[in-house]
């Protein structure tokens, strides 16, 4: 078990003719992922990756039964390749492109909160079920096939976070990026509930960082609904207000959205914090011992 | 990005918001002209920079401040000589405060009351909002945190915009005279629009007027842009006054980096937002005061680390590197590589600390160690921010 993806998940990839969507197409396949075909307007019929290549997401869901989706469209058109998905009905769509205009998204949540589809990002890594199943753009030799589950809002961030927890003998069950933008389509509470339902997650470990109050609502919902033990990390401690640090969604604003103010809600949830970057699988490790 | 008080102004005009009639002035005799163009017995002038609380902010070494009412040419000109080429600070521009290079010449109102509000995209509910308050004038973070029930918001869709229901309920709500209603609707919906039209991630009134007359208008406005959409408000973007921005950071855009420029002496290169800004945390959770945020990105090549190098180099604060690379797309050898040709034509005069971990590690080592460059290498996080703590302090 696991959530989201695993070995019978049937993957296609939007941008599939562009020179990163294929360079990741071949990375998935690579790690064992069912990639199943692609997408690029105007060059249906072509051949990637061994792969077709359709017109249309609805077309290729109709010839491939995909039921995922990995978008690297560029930014300028994501937010409709976005739409595309999930008008033709894709289950999960996982958006890595970085840079959508925040008003593009802000169009296409109410879309996606209306429908069957789950959005994960935009601009995230992606989302991995180790010996499994990869979308995304994460090195997948750093994953072990385990029991603790991992989401973020931060790509490297996560990498390291999974090498300290693969490195401690803790495997992971799913690894999810939420996507470092202000409007992003899966919260930390969507994946809490499902990491929360899935019987083969232990544990759970989550790296947020300064802006916005995700944390926060994170940690009202684990006091009230998550039963497994959890340890958190926050970026940002050092940032300075007013400033975006690197992500679109990182930035302190209003006295709002700072680290101290995330740790202390976290804290008062019981979720163990961890207090540097260094400590994250060793933060999952202790909030496991202090349960048993 | 953010631009000035007259750019937003000028924006907000176009948008059919109801703003004052002002001139913009980069010395004292432009402001006592702009005082006479104007022919209102009273105009306000006001530094712009880029940061608020200007009306409170003093120039530094004198009891002058950021806004101040003129009521002749005379003051206007006064006025003007006491702000321009001096250095304003404010609770915003920190102690070291921010070089006044223009001032606003605005004509006056007879104000009935002030208000406050603000369009911005709100996180949790997925939309653009539109907030409002009674508390017009004020700090509205601190009225935010002390009286929450006196802020008053409303989510609109932004290709629907903000209902004329909601704009009456707010009107209502903030107490205006039923007479004002229908201005106040116009003026709401107006300021909606504008905000989705332009791609603004923040458009504030504070405060927003009431006049005597019954009508509302917009007596300071402050916008920043969505840097995401910029691709497509070419006009907005020509606004940029690169005065107001730190010159490295101007720079480290160009190149492609992510670079945001810090008081402390330990320079930070990283990839990955979110590594970066854990980064900076370890380096301080081991004592160390960091430089600089810099994320390089999943793809960055010889020349963009080279770049990065330079730009960290060129803060003269800068008393020791730290190199933190995970690779995961981005190849340690990819890095190293860099690494040893930067280290040959920038010429480090600080002790680097590199620590690799990730994609081609051991190769990534390798070519370290080959070069025979000057570089500390590191095992993990913890032993890297403390050998670069320690090299700062040497």
């Amino acid at each position: 078990m696991s959530i989201l993806v695993n070995r019978d998940t049937r993957v296609i990839c939007q941008g599939i003719t562009g020179k990163v969507g294929e360079f990741h197409t071949r990375g998935c396949l690579d790690y064992g992922t069912r990639m199943v075909g692609g997408v690029t307007p105007g060059k249906g019929g072509e051949t990637v990756a061994g792969l077709p290549v359709f017109n249309t997401v609805a077309e290729a869901r109709d010839v491939t039964g995909a039921n995922a989706t990995m978008i690297f469209v560029p930014p300028a058109f994501a937010a409709d390749a976005i739409l595309e998905a999930v008008g033709a009905g894709i289950e999960l769509v996982i958006a890595i492109t970085e840079g959508i205009p925040v008003m593009d998204m802000a169009r296409v949540m109410p879309v996606v909160q209306a429908s069957k589809s789950r959005l994960i990002g935009p601009n995230c890594p992606g989302v991995i079920t180790p010996g499994e199943c990869k979308i995304g753009i994460m090195p997948g030799y750093i994953h072990t096939p385990g029991h603790v589950g991992v989401m973020s809002r931060s790509g490297t961030l996560t990498y390291e976070a999974v090498w300290q927890l693969t490195q401690l003998g803790h495997g992971q069950s799913t690894c999810v990026g939420l996507g470092g933008d202000p409007l992003v389509g899966s919260s930390f509470i969507d994946i809490l509930e499902l990491f929360q339902n899935d019987p083969d997650t232990h544990a759970i470990l989550m790296m947020g960082e300064i802006g916005g109050s995700a944390e926060e609502e994170a940690a009202a919902y684990v006091k009230a609904h998550v039963t497994k033990p959890c340890a958190a990390f926050i970026a940002g401690r050092t940032a300075p207000p007013g400033k975006r640090m690197g992500h679109a969604g990182a930035i302190i604003s209003g006295g709002k959205g700072t680290a101290e103010a995330k740790l202390a809600a976290l804290a008062d949830a019981g979720i163990e914090i961890a207090e540097s970057p260094a400590d994250m699988g060793a933060a999952l490790v202790r909030a496991i011992k202090r349960r048993s | 990005m953010k631009i000035h008080e007259f750019q937003a102004k000028d924006l907000l005009r176009t948008a059919g918001v109801p703003v004052l009639a002002g001139r913009v002035a980069r010395t004292p005799d432009e402001a006592a002209e702009a005082f006479t163009a104007l022919g209102t017995p009273v105009c306000a002038v006001k530094a712009q920079i880029h940061a608020g609380g200007r009306g409170k902010g003093k120039v530094q070494g004198s009891e002058q401040r950021g806004v101040e009412l003129a009521k002749s040419v005379d003051d206007a000109r006064r006025i003007a000589a006491g702000l321009l080429g001096k250095t304003l600070v404010t609770i915003q521009t920190g102690p070291e405060g921010q070089v006044v290079r223009q001032v606003f010449v605005e004509s006056g109102c007879a104000i009935d009351r002030e208000l406050y509000c603000a369009v911005l995209v709100d996180r949790r509910v997925g939309s653009p909002v539109l907030i409002a308050s009674t508390a017009g004038g004020m700090d509205i973070e601190e009225v935010a945190a002390k009286t929450p029930e006196l802020i008053l918001s409303e989510p609109f869709d932004p290709d629907r915009g903000l209902g004329g229901w909601q704009a009456r309920l707010l009107a209502s709500k903030l107490g205006l005279p039923t007479a004002s209603w229908r201005h106040a609707e116009t003026f709401f919906k107006k300021l909606c629009a504008a905000f989705v039209n332009l791609d603004a991630s923040l458009l504030e009134v504070n405060p927003l007027v009431l006049t005597k007359d019954g009508t509302l208008v917009a007596l300071d406005a402050k916008m920043t842009f969505d840097d995401n959409a910029l691709f497509r408000h070419k006009d907005v973007a020509a606004l940029r006054d690169e005065a107001e921005e730190e010159p490295a950071e101007i720079r480290a855009a160009a190149a492609g980096l992510s670079y945001v420029k810090l008081n402390g002496t330990i320079g930070c290169l990283v990839n990955g937002a979110g590594l970066a800004m854990s980064t900076m945390d370890l380096v301080k959770y081991h004592g160390g005061e960091p430089a600089n945020f810099l994320d390089v990105g999943g793809g960055a090549d010889v020349n963009q680390v080279t770049e990065a190098f330079r730009i960290i180099l060129s803060d003269t604060n800068v008393k020791a590197i730290l190199v933190n690379i995970f690779g995961g797309i981005m190849r340690c050898t990819t890095i190293a590589t860099a690494l040893v040709e930067a280290s040959k034509t920038v010429g480090f005069t600080v002790p680097l600390v590199v620590r690799l971990e990730g994609t081609e590690v051991e190769e990534g080592k390798k070519i370290l160690a080959a070069s025979g460059a000057k570089i500390i290498t590191a095992d993990g996080l913890t032993d890297a921010a403390k050998k670069v703590v320690a090299a700062s302090k040497a």
